[in-house]
């Protein structure tokens, strides 16, 4: 249930990573929203499929524009929504399952066009909605529904990934710090390029990670979250490699590069260049 | 064969000896000075090399199918001459490149040996082989060699030297045949009274889009339908307007759904396994309401099937690409003129009733250059969404019809949705609103069923419905059989899916209507049946397009199979 529709009946399980990420994502929009004097309607919220595509059912107050469209695909939608109208904020919200693997094939054109959008992405290491089965990032090893003697395939290193991929805002976060995370996000989507904020958002039912996250001096269990020192230089591309190789879940920004156009950008200055011929005069190239 | 009123020439050889150009450019000089012409193209899948052909049909009436037997045929190699003599009617000419022994055993034909590429050399511009063809040509049917020299002077204009040495390679070609040579004399021509583009199917589509006011194209490219691509990514560049080459059609359909749903106007142009991955898209726009525009251009299937062949096969997939209840509106033009007002209507029936439509085209159709009437652009309308005013809180999905478009940056935000959704766009599992969306979807259908259509012998109890791009084929099948006194009548819409209204009752109420179509199943025939309609396929499925005598005798042997009164018919 949700408080603009009584009737909405999907739920989030108690403790799911997902609500930080939700209220974050709030927080961003309105922040955003009030530094550039924009409506709320001025932003759109599209969706993968899987537990973390349901954010845009959940948010609270003014309602964006939301699209929930197809699993894995919430980027070439996000490209077609910002392509028409680059005065928008376009943000994705996708899982570890939609993203990285159904949708892994749709990171790299996006990377590189440098599309300005801002991708989000819960990563619990699991497919929850489909009850408990192995996700790209679930580690080696591991015995799940789909894993019966472990998984087999190797987990995806997906800040690596986005680095060598060539995206230009890379932010690695945490569910529960909603108000870091929404600095990350506001950060992310005011970054003139392709940006991801990748969260680590835990599953209480199928994957639980939050001990892991912050450790447990009582079970002797060192946090694998951790900050990223104030004096890294995300400008610097081998800083940023060796965040990633320290391990765990760092939180900050990793890396951004503000040397490339954005997408839209190239297209005003090829629009500046060229100008559209009417169709009659494209007819008239025709004329017998 | 003086006195004739049309002939066909057909230009055979291997990719690279210019054989694709050949039959363009005749049509494009032919038509030039008032002939009517279309050619019909078949390339190997490959860059470089392979058996490739090209024909032109020239006429002085307009004619809308490539024809039938050969009259002349160019052949640049050995595997050419023996691969198409057959298709060359008796009496017809064979010109042969030097390389090439003539058959002495064959005398249904008059065999003509013609240096092409020495004249060529000759004038200094080895390139200008194709040129001594049409001199040469000029000559066989008579058709002075001075069309050919002003196409050459506007085509070239701006290199005087290319110019001089392909006209001197058209003279040596003419001088090289004698006058007991000529095998037509098409007579004068008739400049058409109205304005004509010369023009492919595909580039028909492209400027049919520009009309309708197309603001976002993605695609990929894919034969037959890369010239789509091309053509908008050079000329799609106006302020708010965007052309991108996709990374799949995955990438295409999903990223033309997020235009739409941003109130842009948005197409992709495809072929089948293009179309096949857009599926999954498609069934979204449909589920989400969002406007976009889906051009397959069919070629023969299924998987990667003949590229660079044409066959009618895609229609079911086109009416029913998506898993679930969903039928998709589709428009098969069946000319190239149609390929244009096909473009236009497809755009005007997305926005009308807010969806995903499909053009269904075909490589003979895309292929193909033809002479046609100019568009009068003025006169051809164009429709654009209902635009939603209001305020926020709007409920998109509260309506049993189609409603108000709202799009982001503007009040009335919603969600739109995959999954079965509330009047919000909110996911549901209620079965009230999967009732609710169900009919409101179908019956937005409803106001696409006025539709023009052509009938002509309505009384006749048995008619042919051609569909698509087989349109001309048959319409000169028919005239065939009509002209022996046959009775049948004539029904055919580009509007396949659905059907105008009034013409599918009209289909009701016949004993048959025969639908010669390009596919082994017959699947508008299936397709007519599930409406209804007593309805019997003609199928092909060579690649090829249907030639208009062999498919006349086609029809009268399936009117006498099943023992219907036929008019003066002898099998």
């Amino acid at each position: 249930m949700s408080e603009k529709n009584p009737e909405y009946d999907f739920l989030w399980c108690p403790g799911c990573g997902d609500f930080g990420v939700r209220r974050a994502l709030e927080f961003a929009m309105e922040d955003l929203n009030i530094k550039t004097e924009r409506a709320m309607t001025s932003n759109v919220v599209v969706a993968g499929i899987g537990c973390s595509g349901n954010t845009v059912h959940l948010l609270e107050g003014e309602q964006p524009y939301g699209f929930h469209g197809i699993h894995g695909r919430s980027l070439p939608v996000a490209m077609g929504v910002k392509m028409s109208n680059p005065e928008l904020n376009v943000v994705t919200v996708a899982g570890d399952g939609d993203f990285l693997s159904i949708g892994m094939e749709h990171i790299a054109p996006q990377a590189a066009r440098n599309l300005n959008i801002c991708a989000i992405i819960m990563d619990n290491g699991v497919y929850g909605l489909t009850k408990g089965q192995a996700s790209p990032t679930t580690t080696h090893d591991t015995v799940t529904s789909s894993t019966p003697f472990g998984k087999v395939e190797a987990p995806v290193n997906p800040l690596e990934l986005y680095l060598t991929l060539g995206v230009t805002y890379i932010a690695s976060g945490y569910s529960s710090k909603p108000k870091d995370l929404a600095n990350l996000i506001l950060r992310g989507m005011e970054h003139p390029g392709f940006s991801i904020v990748h969260v680590a958002s835990p599953c209480t039912t199928y994957n639980d990670t939050y001990t892991q996250l912050k450790g447990s001096a009582k079970l002797g269990i060192s946090p694998t979250a951790w900050s990223i020192p104030a004096d890294h230089n995300p400008a610097d591309r081998s800083a940023a490699q060796a965040v990633i190789a320290e391990g765990g879940v760092p939180i900050g920004v990793v890396y951004q590069d503000n040397s490339r156009p954005s997408f839209d950008e190239q297209f005003v200055s090829i629009r500046a260049n060229n100008v559209q011929k009417a169709t009659d005069a494209q007819l008239a190239t025709f004329d017998l | 064969m003086a006195g004739r009123s049309e002939i066909v020439v057909r230009f055979a050889g291997e990719g690279g000896q210019g054989v694709v150009t050949a039959a363009e450019m005749l049509a494009r000089a032919a038509t030039g000075v008032g002939y009517h012409a279309l050619t019909f193209a078949t390339f190997p899948s490959q860059i470089l090399g392979g058996p490739t052909w090209t024909q032109a049909r020239v006429s002085r009436t307009p004619i809308s199918s490539p024809g039938d037997a050969v009259d002349i045929l160019v052949a640049f190699n050995d595997y050419a001459y023996q691969e198409h003599r057959p298709d060359v009617r008796d009496g017809g000419v064979i010109l042969l490149d030097p390389a090439v022994t003539p058959d002495p055993s064959d005398s249904n034909h008059r065999c003509i040996v013609v240096p092409f590429d020495s004249l060529a050399k000759e004038t200094g511009e080895a390139r200008a082989a194709n040129m001594v063809v049409m001199g040469g040509l000029s000559k066989l049917i008579n058709m002075p060699l001075q069309f050919f020299k002003d196409f050459i002077s506007v085509r070239f204009a701006a290199r005087e030297g290319v110019v001089a040495a392909n006209h001197k390679a058209l003279d040596l070609g003419l001088s090289h045949l004698s006058d007991e040579n000529i095998v037509a004399d098409l007579g004068a021509p008739e400049q058409p009274d109205y304005p004509q583009s010369f023009i492919k199917g595909n580039e028909a589509v492209a400027l049919g889009a520009m009309h309708a006011g197309i603001e976002t194209y993605i695609g990929y490219p894919i034969s037959p339908a890369t010239p789509i691509l091309i053509y908008m990514q050079k000329n799609l560049v106006g302020e708010g307007k965007v052309a991108i080459q996709a990374s799949s059609e995955i990438e295409s359909i999903t990223g033309i759904l997020g235009a739409g749903f941003a109130g842009k106007k948005a197409m992709t142009a495809t072929s089948g396994p293009g179309f096949t991955l857009m599926q999954e898209g498609i069934g979204l726009g449909w589920m989400a309401e969002i406007p976009i525009v889906v051009v397959d251009v069919q070629r023969g299937g299924p998987a990667t099937g003949l590229p660079t062949k044409t066959e009618q096969s895609d229609l079911l997939t086109a009416i029913y690409p998506a898993h679930g209840d969903s039928r998709m509106p589709v428009i098969a033009p069946g000319t190239v003129e149609e390929c244009f007002y096909g473009s236009v209507m497809a755009f005007n029936w997305a926005e009308r009733y807010q969806g995903p439509v499909m053009l269904l085209t075909e490589h003979s159709l895309a292929e193909r250059a033809q002479n046609i009437r100019k568009p009068d652009l003025a006169n051809v309308p164009v429709e654009e969404r209902i635009r939603y005013t209001g305020s926020n809180g709007y409920l998109r999905y509260e309506a049993h019809e189609v409603s108000p478009f709202s799009s982001p940056g503007g009040p009335g935000s919603y969600i739109a949705n995959g999954s079965e959704h509330d009047v919000f766009g909110d996911t549901t599992h209620l079965a009230k609103y999967h009732i609710h969306m169900t009919e409101r979807r179908f019956g937005k259908l409803k106001l696409l069923e006025d539709g023009d259509y052509e009938a002509e012998n309505v009384t006749a109890s048995i008619a042919v419905m051609p569909w698509g791009g087989s349109k001309g084929s048959v319409r000169e099948a028919l005239d065939l059989l009509l002209a022996e006194g046959v009775d049948l009548g004539w029904y055919y819409t580009m509007y396949v899916s659905p059907l105008p209204a009034k013409m599918l009752q009209e289909l009701k109420n016949k004993d048959l209507v025969i639908v010669p179509e390009l596919n082994f199943q017959g699947q508008m025939a299936l397709n007519l049946r599930s409406q209804g309609i007593k309805a019997e396929a003609i199928t092909q499925y060579t690649g090829l397009p249907f030639g208009p005598s062999d498919l006349a005798g086609r029809i009268k042997l399936l009117l006498a199979g099943i023992g219907q009164p036929t008019g003066v018919v002898n099998v």
